[in-house]
């Protein structure tokens, strides 16, 4: 593994590894010219509205579309009739159709769809589909839905629990009795929606004469989407091709397939004419996938020098009313307390439950977040209670990789004690713990600290097929170019670019040299999608190995060539010589002699876990957490509070994330300030809101995503352990960052006013109530 | 729906049409010319990924009719390139990583070009105001930010050099 991660001797011009590399898409994106699927224009299709539920939980007695069918311009109208097939994420959950059948289970959920030969035809016939049906008791909270006697909503599922867990790792009770100080908290996190800039659309070609369909959509995930779309159609997967556009940001909303790619398929194949979908702000809101609601208790144990002795917490989430990635997300919540610290005794409780409201999937950050939140709050309270300083805290208790946590999760590189030590130094801790000056304006100012991280890659795949986790293939022809084809789903996080570098890396070669083609299932390997930080690591490894397979057959094409043997071949970037006196070959007389007798050539690079990472078994769902490597990070939170009105202002961030080695430092410094970000909208703003479970926030006003000018300078640090297994080191960089936000920032709203926040967002609402509260009572005494 | 002629200048053309009245001009850009460059962010008036100069100035081309903007000025991100050569707030964006996904990318660079045509050089703050109302879901800002000084420096040093 060492040999194949050391970058090559290389004069300097054609490295990219480790520089600032710009994206190789970027300039389709500063010039309008990049073409995102709403943005396919060219090619007339029929529009494409859908019809909603305006129920939270119904009996569908009757739909009447006979009305709908004579507005002039329909050409077609799909319902939950025309498909009986569910779908989902894991096939122990497909729970969903694309329409509803029988009974529709959340405001907003799709009934039918209409494509017309305009998107006005289309709308009034959606005007006018009348929907009959019968009410049922319906559920808005975890706490309701899974109460005793609540009407089931699924049948699969009694008791509303999509799924619970458990486990009990170590002495637990033992760690309480050891502690000297043993504290239990509730904390509440509202749920939070990705919110990505663009919104849902897909484009569907039917063609009726060989029966073959190709969809363009907006998703993280293309191949997910062509199994769902075999499925759901009952259609042959070599019939079908599926194609990723330009994707405007995902953040987990899109790593799994989606209804409106569904439902346009059908229009599509049933109007037998291309059709485009394209839904509003306030469907894509609908649709969802967010972070789920979450009422966490923990309880933490800890010795006077800092040494956490025991962890208990229960999680109840609030899935929505289909599983989407629910098993995952509450097998995560519990399995992340693991792999940051060394953590000898944890219990878990976690349920997943069925309401009556927009299914939850997979948010940046999946299933951590919210785990994070209580336990880098809790470590907080530990320490204050105990006297102790909250960085001498987190270092108490650090692992020593490699190594094996509780629950089996493999960590084989740890940079988290020199992120500490930098965000330590950068934000000036050890002055300002003892206490900021009051701003000018009369604002408190208080710092707060805390840390997480992420995994590099599920290890174990969600469809377990025996294939390798990632393939890439390059095909070098007659003109000398090399073109990269991936599967790999450039989403805005860099993917395509980060794969160039790696395969010019290796090869020696100017990145200019290559071509990528992304996500095109007719043209590109399968790869299983944009999801769990996975393609830096995975199809960055992938394209590693196809590089270094490739410069294999170029050495022994010049060794022919030149008369030698091919370890005695050396490459300076694009000149292949035998001795240091040989004036040597150029690129393309290399290619000239490697397409001699066989044309063409394209190799291939796989990417396999090693069964060490795949997680445990000591509970069910162990396997989930598994990875082959742990990002870290850790951040400093700088706040100025307004006790008038109770309004946090966040002055600074600083924030170092150890991403094992940054192949490009400008996207990975991009995806750790977008982390931080997102994950600030979290602590101070954004929230979703339902009335009776109809969407009350489903717009960017009443959403509340910070602006720019809410936004802070973030502070960035890259913290480079080189992981063993990671392509030239590197490890994820893209959510680890996330989860260490909220802590961070609840820390420094505790240390300007000296109350605890554990109720997320921290509005200024309830910072307002908590002072106010306070300055009451301190008036009674 | 009654139509009515337009006619205007779109990138420094005379451009004439036809447009019902009340068809918004993003439409007219997206739909009835192909110029997809302008994007569509929410149900309008939210985001600012529509943003187009109008005279000079920034405009939400979600929120402006059509036929409001006949015998103005109209610019789009597809006039910033000229020449086979990115402008400086597009080559800011590109190697500074103003933009990630790139969708909200649009919507910036007009809402930063009509800023630095009347403020040559904008302080933080000032530039903070000028893109406020302007979502990115990406970068958390701090890219964006120095992509405008990156364009502002770049365009100041080419007019001392001038």
């Amino acid at each position: 593994m060492n040999e194949m991660t050391k970058p090559t001797a290389l004069p300097a011009a054609v490295r990219s590894v480790g520089e600032y590399v710009p994206m190789v898409d970027g300039p389709e994106k500063v010039t309008g010219r990049a073409k995102y699927t709403a943005d396919m224009l060219d090619a007339p299709a029929l529009e494409a509205a859908i019809f909603r539920s305006p129920y939270a939980h119904a009996e569908i007695i009757d739909l009447d579309l006979s009305a709908a069918l004579a507005v002039p311009g329909v050409r077609a109208i799909v319902t939950g009739d025309d498909c009986d097939m569910t779908y989902g994420v894991l096939p122990i959950a497909y729970t969903e159709y694309p329409m509803a059948r029988g009974r529709t289970r959340y405001k907003g959920e799709p009934i039918a769809a209409v494509a017309a030969d305009t998107i006005h035809a289309a709308k009034e016939a959606v005007a006018k589909i009348r929907l009959k049906a019968k009410e049922l008791p319906a559920y808005f909270t975890a706490k309701a839905a899974k109460a005793p006697g609540a009407v089931q909503l699924l049948d699969q599922r009694p008791g509303n629990i999509e799924r619970d867990v458990f486990f009990d790792l170590g002495e637990v009770d033992k760690g309480f009795a050891e502690a000297d100080a043993v504290l239990e908290h509730e904390f509440h996190a509202a749920e939070v929606c990705q919110a990505q800039t663009e919104m849902h659309a897909a484009l569907a070609e039917y063609d009726a004469l060989r029966d073959r369909l190709t969809v363009w959509c907006t998703t993280q995930v293309p191949f997910y989407v062509h199994l769902m779309l075999s499925r759901t159609l009952k259609m042959d997967k070599a019939k079908i091709r599926v194609v990723k556009p330009f994707i405007g940001g995902g953040f987990g909303c899109r790593t799994e397939t989606l209804q409106p790619e569904l439902i346009c398929a059908q229009l599509a194949r049933k109007a037998g004419q291309r059709v485009r979908l394209v839904v509003n702000r306030e469907e894509t809101f609908i649709t969802h996938r967010g972070r789920p609601e979450s009422d966490v208790r923990m309880k933490m144990g800890m010795t006077k020098d800092g040494r956490i002795t025991a962890v208990e917490m229960e999680q109840d989430q609030r899935g929505g009313a289909y599983s989407s990635y629910g098993v995952v997300t509450i097998l995560y919540a519990g399995s992340m307390m693991f792999g940051i610290y060394d953590l000898q005794a944890a219990r878990y409780v976690g349920r997943r439950v069925l309401t009556n409201t927009p299914p939850c999937g997979a948010f940046r950050g999946h299933g951590t977040v919210n785990t994070r939140f209580a336990f880098e709050s809790m470590l907080d309270m530990l320490a204050e209670k105990l006297g102790l300083d909250p960085f001498e805290v987190r270092r108490k208790n650090l692992l020593k990789a490699p190594t094996f946590t509780l629950n089996d999760l493999m960590v084989n590189s740890y940079g988290l004690p020199e992120c500490i030590d930098w965000v330590e130094k950068a934000s000036g801790w050890k002055q300002k713990c003892k206490g900021l000056p009051q701003r000018a304006d009369g604002k408190r100012r208080g710092i707060g600290f805390a840390c997480s991280h992420y995994i590099s890659g599920a290890s174990k795949p969600v469809n377990w097929t025996g294939e390798p986790h990632a393939t890439v293939n390059l095909k070098l022809d007659f003109d000398g170019s090399i073109t990269l084809l991936t599967g790999a789903a450039e989403i805005g996080q860099g993917s395509s670019t980060i794969l160039v570098q790696v395969a010019a890396e290796v090869l020696g070669l100017s990145m200019d040299r290559f071509r990528i083609i992304a996500s095109d299932s007719a043209v590109t390997p399968k790869d299983n999608g944009s999801y769990s930080s996975r393609v830096t690591f995975m199809v960055g490894n992938a394209a590693l190995q196809a590089a270094q397979n490739l410069k294999a057959v170029l050495v022994a094409a010049a060794a022919k060539k030149l008369e030698a043997k091919p370890e005695d071949i050396e490459v300076l970037g694009e000149v292949y010589r035998a001795a240091s006196q040989d004036k040597g070959l150029t690129f393309q007389e290399v290619v000239v002699e490697a397409l001699k007798d066989t044309g063409t050539i394209t190799v291939k690079g796989n990417f396999n876990t090693i069964p060490e990472s795949w997680g445990g078994k000591k509970y069910r769902g162990a396997a989930i957490g598994g990875t082959m490597g742990f990002s870290y990070a850790a951040q400093a939170v700088q706040v100025a509070v307004d006790e008038e009105t109770g309004e946090v202002e966040v002055e600074d961030v600083w924030v170092a994330h150890d991403c094992g080695k940054a192949l490009n430092r400008l996207t990975v410094e991009g995806q750790i300030q977008g982390s931080v970000w997102m994950g600030m909208g979290q602590a101070m703003s954004e929230e979703t809101d339902y009335y009776h479970g109809l969407p009350v926030t489903p717009n960017f006003l009443d959403y509340r995503i910070p602006t720019i000018q809410d936004s802070p300078p973030i502070h960035t640090h890259i913290v480079e352990s080189n992981d063993p297994y990671g392509p030239f080191g590197a490890k994820e960089a893209g959510e680890g960052s996330l989860a260490s936000f909220i802590p961070a920032v609840a820390n420094a709203i505790h240390h300007a006013t000296g109350l605890r926040f554990r109720d997320t967002p921290f509005t200024p609402d309830k910072i307002f109530a908590a002072l106010d509260k306070r300055a009451r009572n301190a008036k009674k005494a | 729906m009654a139509k009515r002629i337009l006619s205007f200048t779109l990138n420094g053309k005379r451009h004439e049409g036809v447009a019902p009245d009340n068809m918004l001009l993003l439409d007219y850009l997206r739909e009835r010319l192909l110029m997809t460059g302008t994007k569509t962010g929410c149900d309008g008036g939210e985001c600012g990924l529509c943003t187009v100069l109008v005279d000079g100035v920034a405009t939400l081309s979600c929120l402006t009719l059509a036929g409001s903007v006949e015998g103005k000025s109209v610019e789009t991100v597809e006039s910033l390139e000229k020449d086979g050569r990115l402008s400086a707030l597009q080559e800011g964006f590109h190697v500074k990583l103003g933009s990630q996904c790139g969708y909200c990318t649009p919507g910036y660079l007009m809402a930063a070009e009509g800023l630095l045509r009347a403020n040559a050089a904008p302080s933080v703050e000032e530039i903070k105001t000028a893109l406020g109302s302007n979502i990115c879901r990406c970068t958390g800002y701090v890219k964006i930010v120095e992509a405008v000084q990156y364009a502002a420096d770049k365009l100041r040093g080419a007019k001392q050099a001038a």
